[in-house]
This record gives C-alpha cells, sequence and structure tokens, in this order.
C-alpha cells in the first residue's frame, strides 16, 4: 500500500528498527535456571510416581538395619526403625508439595480478594480491609498459623490453611498496589473515554495486568510455603508421624541428630533445595515477563 | 585555536560477544572560543551519542575512535579517566536534558554547586558556599540565599535547569556541552535558559549545543551540524544553513516545523492521503460549549484552582487550540471537556444537551461522540493487546454487525490513518512513536465522533514524524468533518492547526481570538510575552522550504 508512511523523512538513512522487536536481545540463561528446572523435574517425578525413584517401600522396617549412615545399600541412610530415608524422601514429595502449592493457592487467592477489595472498596470496605490486611501483618505469620491449628487440629489441610492465611497479608499488600497503578493508568482512562462499563473496565484491564505479576510470584511463594510447612510439622503440628513429609522427617530424626546426622540434614537439604528451586524459577520467570513489558 | 577539534569521529557500540555497530560516522568540526556549534538531528540520530563520547563519556561498550580529538591542544584520546576527572566540571562543563534526574534529588543545589568546587581545590567551606551563591544569582535564580537549601524536588523545572547550568559553570569551564538543555522547560523559562547561555557565549565559552529543535538553534547557533543516521548530511553558518537548505534531509526538517508560514499548507512531504467518504452525515454548528468552568482541587495547603472561569464553544469542523505553560490548567480543561472529571461550578454541553451535568450511566452511552488522543500512547493502550484487539474494543458496541465486519472495519480504521495491515498482530511496545500515535488516533476515530481532544497529541514526536501527524490530522478532520480541541505547550504547533486559540495561564484564559488575532496582534502582556519569547526560524521564507 502505497500510503503507508514510516517515520523517517525522505532520502534520510536511518538505522533499522523493525527487525528486532522491542529492541530484545536474547540473553543466555543462567546455569542455575537449568539445575533447577532439574532439580523441579525430580520432585514431579516424585510426585506423580514415587515408584520410579524408590528403592524400596518407605515404610519397611527392617532393625536389623536400623540407623545407618548413608552408603550404597542405603543412599540417604535408615532411620531408627530400618527404614530407607532415600525411599521416604521420594514419597515425601508429594505430601510435601501438596502442602506447600495448596498453601500458596490459599494465600494468594486470599491476597487477591484483600487486596482488590483494598484497592477498590471505596472509602468504607477499603479502609477497613487495609486495617485488617496491617492487623495480620503485625502478627508473627507462625503464630497466626499457631493458632489456627490449635484451633482446628493439625492435620494437612490445616497446615496448608494455615501457611496460606499466616503468608497472605504481604501479597495482599502487593496485588493492592498492582490495582492501584492499574486502575489510575492512561489506558483505563481510555477505556472510560470511550464510554466502557466500571465492570468491563476491571474485567478487561484492571485485574487481568494487576494480577499478571502473580504468575511469578506464585512459584517463589510454593517455595516460601513448603519452608514454613515444614516448620509447623517440626513443631508436631502438621502431619501425623508415619507421613514421610519432610518437616515430619525432620522431627522424627531430632532425638537421634547426635549420633544420627543424616536423619536431619538430608531432609532439610532436600527442602533447601525444592525452595532453591522455586526460588531460582519463580526469580526468572518474573524477569522474563518484565523483560516483555519493559 | 580551537577550543575543539574533532577529525572523523566514530562511535560504535558492541554487543556482549557482537561486533561493534557504529551509531557515528566520520564526525568532524572545530569550534572556537566564544562560539556555539549546534547539533541538529532527529531521534536516533546519534547526536547525544557524539556529545558524550566529546566529554568521556560514552560508557561502557561503546568505541570511540578518532582521527583527532583535541581539546584546547590536548590529546583526549589519551586521557585517562583521572585526566577526565580532572577536566570535566573544571574546564569542560556539561549540562544535561533533565534536571530532575540530573540533580540528587536528597541534596541541595547550593551543596550541588559547592561539589564542583570542592572537587576542584576549593578548600574553604565559607568560600564556597560565598561562591555557590553567587552563581546562583547569575544565572537568575532569586533570593539564592534560601534557594541554595532547597531540594531540586523544591524548584520549578526552570529554576532547576538553571541551578544545573550554574554547577557547570561553577569553574568558569572553557567549553559546555549542552545536551537538549531546554527541552524539557515552557516557553518564557526557556527563554530565560537560552539568554543565560548566550551570556555565557559572550563571555567566551564555546557551547555544544544538542538540539532537535531548530527555533532553539537558530537563536543560539554561529555554526549547525545537521546529522541523520549518525553521519553529517549538512554542515555550515547557522543563516545559511537555515536559510538556505541544501540537503533534502534538511529541507524537509525544516519545512516540517510548523509555525506562522505554515498555516494551511502541508508540513510533510507526503502526498495528501486518499481518505474513504464519512460513515455518517457532518454535524454543524457549535458541537461542544463549556460555560464558566471552574475545577478546585485539595491540596496540603488548602484549595488550588486548577480551572478558573473557562468559556469556550467548539465547532463541527473546526479546531480550537488551547495554549499555555505547565500548570496553566489546560490539561484539566481537556478532561472536562471529556467528562473525564466534573466541575465545580460551570456547565459542559455536547451536542445541546447537557454533559458535565447528566450522571455518568447516562454519559457512558454518549461517549462515543467524543475520542481522546492522549499525550504518551504506550501508556494509553494495555500493554497485553495487540494493535487489533486495541481497535475492535474500541468499536461501539452499538454498531453491532458479525467478527468479519468489525475486522473489515478495523482495517479501514488502519487505512484512514496511514498503518498497514501488517501492525494488526502487533503490540504497540514493538512499534515507533509515529506509529503508535496513528493507532492511538485510529482508536479515538473508532467510534466516529464528533469531537477528538487531542491533549498533547503530538509533543512527544520527533519534528518530521509530528509534520506527518498533523497533516494526518488535517486529511481527517476535512473529510470527517471533526471538531478538534487541541491542548498544546507548543505555540508554533498551535499557530499550525488552530482556527480560533485560548491563551491559558494559572486557570484563567487570557486571551481569546482567531488564530492570526492572538499570533499576530496579542493584546494582553502575558500573550505578548508568549509569543516574543517564541523562538523563531523567522529566517525560512516559504518558497525556500518548499
Amino acid at each position: 500500500m502505497s500510503t503507508v508512511l514510516t517515520d523517517a523523512a525522505p532520502g534520510a538513512p536511518r538505522p533499522a528498527r523493525t527487525g528486532r522487536p522491542g529492541g530484545r536481545t536474547r540473553r543466555p540463561r543462567p546455569w542455575s535456571v537449568y539445575l533447577a528446572t532439574g532439580t523441579a523435574l525430580f520432585f514431579l517425578v516424585a510426585v506423580a510416581a514415587p515408584g520410579v525413584l524408590d528403592t524400596t517401600d518407605p515404610l519397611a522396617l527392617n532393625l536389623s538395619q536400623a540407623l545407618q549412615a548413608p552408603g550404597p545399600g542405603h543412599w540417604f541412610g535408615t532411620d531408627e526403625a530400618g527404614r530407607d530415608l532415600w525411599s521416604r524422601v521420594v514419597h515425601g514429595a508429594r505430601p510435601s508439595l501438596a502442602i506447600g502449592a495448596g498453601a500458596s493457592a490459599v494465600s494468594l487467592s486470599l491476597a487477591v480478594v484483600l487486596g482488590s477489595l483494598a484497592a477498590l472498596g471505596g472509602r468504607v470496605v477499603g479502609p477497613a480491609v487495609d486495617r485488617l490486611v496491617e492487623v495480620l501483618f503485625s502478627f508473627p505469620s507462625l503464630l497466626l498459623a499457631l493458632l489456627l491449628v490449635a484451633l482446628l487440629g493439625p492435620s494437612a489441610l490445616t497446615q496448608a490453611v494455615a501457611v496460606g492465611v499466616g503468608t497472605a497479608p504481604g501479597y495482599a499488600r502487593m496485588v493492592r498496589g498492582q490495582v492501584l497503578s492499574a486502575r489510575g493508568s492512561a489506558y483505563v482512562e481510555a477505556a472510560v473515554a470511550l464510554g466502557h462499563s466500571p465492570a468491563r473496565i476491571l474485567r478487561r484491564h484492571v485485574l487481568p495486568n494487576a494480577l499478571r505479576p502473580l504468575v511469578a510470584i506464585m512459584a517463589l511463594s510454593i517455595g516460601q510455603s513448603i519452608v514454613w510447612a515444614s516448620s509447623l510439622s517440626f513443631l508436631g503440628l502438621g502431619v501425623a508421624p508415619p507421613s514421610s513429609e519432610w518437616g515430619a522427617l525432620l522431627e522424627a530424626g531430632r532425638p537421634y541428630v547426635a549420633h544420627a546426622w543424616w536423619l536431619t540434614v538430608v531432609p532439610g537439604l532436600v527442602i533447601v533445595a525444592l525452595a532453591l528451586a522455586a526460588t531460582t524459577l519463580g526469580n526468572h520467570l518474573q524477569s522474563l515477563l518484565e523483560r516483555r513489558e519493559s | 585555536m580551537s577550543v575543539l577539534s574533532v577529525r572523523d569521529l566514530n562511535v560504535g557500540f558492541a554487543p556482549r560477544g557482537g561486533a561493534t555497530r557504529d551509531v557515528v560516522h566520520d564526525v568532524s568540526f572545530d569550534l572556537e572560543a566564544g562560539q556555539c556549534l549546534a547539533v541538529v538531528g532527529e531521534s536516533g540520530s546519534g547526536k547525544s551519542v557524539t556529545a558524550r563520547a566529546l566529554v568521556g563519556l560514552s560508557g561502557p561498550g561503546a568505541r570511540v575512535r578518532a582521527g583527532r580529538l583535541d581539546f584546547d591542544g590536548a590529546d583526549v584520546r589519551t586521557f585517562t579517566g583521572r585526566d577526565w576527572r580532572r577536566t570535566r566540571g573544571a574546564r569542560i562543563g556539561f549540562v544535561a536534558q533533565d534536571a530532575l534526574v540530573s540533580l540528587d534529588p536528597l541534596r541541595p543545589v547550593g551543596a550541588e554547586v559547592e561539589e564542583a568546587l570542592r572537587l576542584h581545590g576549593w578548600t574553604s567551606r565559607r568560600r564556597r558556599r560565598a561562591r555557590a551563591v553567587e552563581l546562583l544569582t547569575a544565572v537568575g535564580i532569586p533570593s539564592a540565599g534560601t534557594r541554595a537549601g532547597q531540594r531540586p524536588g523544591e524548584l520549578s523545572g526552570g529554576l532547576r535547569q538553571r541551578a544545573l547550568i550554574a554547577s557547570a559553570i561553577a569553574l568558569q569551564p572553557e567549553l559546555l556541552i549542552a545536551d537538549e538543555p531546554t527541552t524539557a522547560l515552557d516557553v518564557t523559562v526557556q527563554a530565560q535558559v537560552l539568554d543565560l547561555l548566550e551570556e555565557q557565549k559572550r563571555q567566551g565559552v564555546a557551547i555544544v549545543l544538542i538540539s532537535h529543535d531548530l527555533s532553539v538553534v537558530a537563536r543560539l547557533a554561529d555554526r549547525v551540524l545537521v546529522v541523520s543516521g549518525g553521519r553529517i548530511v549538512e554542515a555550515g553558518r547557522t543563516a545559511d544553513v537555515l536559510d538556505a537548505p541544501q540537503h533534502e534531509y534538511t529541507r524537509a526538517l525544516i519545512a516540517a516545523v510548523p509555525g506562522e508560514h505554515t498555516r494551511g499548507e502541508r508540513l510533510s512531504p507526503a502526498p495528501r492521503a486518499a481518505l474513504p467518504a464519512p460513515r455518517r452525515e457532518q454535524r454543524t454548528g457549535v458541537v461542544l460549549r463549556a460555560e464558566g468552568l471552574v475545577k478546585r482541587y485539595a491540596t496540603g495547603r488548602g484549595t488550588h484552582t486548577a480551572v478558573d472561569g473557562v468559556s469556550f464553544a467548539l465547532r463541527a469542523g473546526r479546531t480550537l487550540g488551547v495554549v499555555g505553560e505547565s500548570g496553566s490548567g489546560k490539561s484539566t480543561t481537556a478532561r472536562l471537556a471529556l467528562a473525564l472529571t466534573t466541575p465545580d461550578e460551570g456547565t459542559v454541553e455536547l451536542l445541546g444537551r447537557p454533559w458535565s451535568a447528566a450522571p455518568e450511566r447516562e454519559r457512558r452511552a454518549r461517549r462515543r461522540e467524543v475520542s481522546v488522543v492522549q499525550q504518551d500512547p504506550l501508556s494509553s493502550f494495555d500493554p497485553r493487546w495487540t494493535v487489533e484487539r486495541i481497535l475492535l474494543d474500541a468499536l461501539p458496541r452499538s454498531s453491532g454487525g458479525d467478527r468479519e465486519s468489525r475486522r473489515a472495519r478495523v482495517r479501514e480504521l488502519l487505512h484512514q490513518v496511514g498503518l498497514g495491515e501488517d501492525v494488526l498482530g502487533r503490540f504497540p511496545l514493538t512499534m515507533s512513536g509515529g506509529q503508535r500515535q496513528r493507532v492511538s488516533i485510529a482508536r479515538a476515530l473508532a467510534p466516529e465522533p464528533s469531537i477528538v481532544v487531542l491533549d498533547e497529541a503530538v509533543s512527544a514526536l520527533d519534528v518530521s514524524v509530528q509534520a506527518q501527524v498533523l497533516d494526518l490530522l488535517a486529511d481527517l478532520q476535512r473529510t470527517l468533518g471533526l471538531a478538534y480541541l487541541f491542548i498544546s505547550h507548543d505555540l508554533g504547533v498551535v499557530y499550525h492547526v488552530s482556527d480560533d486559540v485560548l491563551v491559558m495561564k494559572d486557570g484563567v484564559v487570557v486571551e481569546r481570538g482567531t488564530a492570526t488575532d492572538v499570533f499576530e496582534h496579542p493584546r494582553e502582556p502575558y500573550t505578548r510575552e508568549l509569543v516574543s519569547a517564541l523562538p523563531r526560524l523567522g529566517l525560512a521564507a516559504p518558497e525556500e522550504t518548499r
């Protein structure tokens, strides 16, 4: 079409601009991302099909092999009842990750509701929700979780809810800020000027733009939630002992810490590895999204 | 001997692990004491990169090569970081574009000036302080003693820019490099800053002025380099270059500057767009009428009256220009016309019916009559949406039609604003400034409005792109019979586009009339000051710019 114009004045040589969309350059991914992806894949297999990775039944007792140090037969050693720690860790992935994912789902849902209400609730609801979030904030998260466990009794579900509620206020703050900035943006003003209804603007512009950063935050929050959930289990406020949930494993190994270090160190390292992997992936995802936006 | 002597300067950037890509090619010039050399070009032309290379601030990854790069007889190509630190500030001053980001927000401006003195051997604190106040006074900052203790955020844009200049000239440098020193300023303040630079020149300081604004250049520069694509396309005495440009690019650039001599003429060499016939009957008479508008905002110290008793009538097919400096209330006036905010007093009527007084629910259905084109197109689009989605979303629901006819309408809109269908799937982020503003105009046209409010709609564009967009707006007005409420701080642009003009100051309309009356025979002192402060090309007669 001959009427298509470019920005260049005629005869003016101009560096080509069209070739690179948005001027982005592809940067090599850091090795940590590959490592984190590998770790995450391993845990996902452990969740989906623990039978592929385990060496024995995680609950099989064998008192003759009790408290063996890590070695060729038992990669992570055995506990006081001769159960294979490697298999227990593998089977523990499912409850641990379920609690972690459940907790972050609870946390983020709550955050979205509270944050949106705080930002959009007008002159009565908004400040009220603000105060509620501040009260929750000033309450130590662990104490809040303890309170909930005390009220509802220890179980995996309680644990997820308790951790979720405990970590929600921070995210609620973030959501509130995001919603406010989207609502004050020029594109929302443009939509108002086009005569779109407030409900449509909220649905089409404000919420999608405000919630987009949460995708990356979700990954970060799973790692954090697992650490929190493990702390509850360690305090004996989580799932009941025969389960191989990692926090419970830590707690079970605590009496033997002096002469069977692996019972506490190994589950601890596993928790650290998963939290690190989740955080690394979350950060990477976030920077990918940000690069798309800037 | 020249203060600055440059031969075959090349500046390139090497992306990590990539080959060097030159953005400045073979730039040569000499600059004498007491002279001003202007480097003129549009964004991406390499003018700022050139300026930074001259003071050794090209940044990491830059490769600077030159046949000669002498400052006052010394070969600066051999300069170490330490040599540069001794030279910059003391012998070469640098004035950046935006003083707000160039000054430390937590440090009082007086301390900023003192810092320059302290780094270059002024050991006595008392003498430094006295000298700083003296400098701030010299650059025209009133009650400099008090101002010296204030932070940049507490000063207006003009005062900040002057403080920045004060710190640049603190040690009486031989060379001053000014990178778009007046771009962020209102026209009357710009005039004061230009006077200040002129005074420096008279005292024998050599100035390299980087600018995209030909009128600023005309006022200050002795010689001009016109750069495009990193190369000098034309060089010569300012009067020669502006009066009788030799290169095609320079000619297009000069012809693109709107102002008194361009009224009713096209600014860009592109042919008149062949636009489809309007889809509906055109309106006549007054389409928007404002009576005695007052808008107040609560501030920390009581209320601030942003708009005070503004009345106007906007007629179909005509352009009403609203011109004023920052804080004059022109943007609030635009928002009142759009009913994005309600007036505290006064009324707005749209097509003879109440507009400002109508409830929002009722207004919503009538909003398609008034569209808006905002200043920064990029932020006015949802970042997640493609051009096609943006335009589909703007089509009025009442127009109905199936998916295919709506898409056909979107393509028609793109055609109207001179864009191809290839942009449908693109995100505004990946488009150039001119293309984005065209999409923004297409969106404004989508509801088939009677009125388009243009709030600084061309202010962020390069002059040649601005010329194309202004031409497009003129074509659209002619074909579609649109009424424009054209808000701008740029007098030349307003003069070029407007039939009638309102001049605003501190929320009040100080003068109104036809564009010719207001600009040729200003009655009010403020308008006179505004018009006289407008740096003019004034040299280029129309026949020479054709």
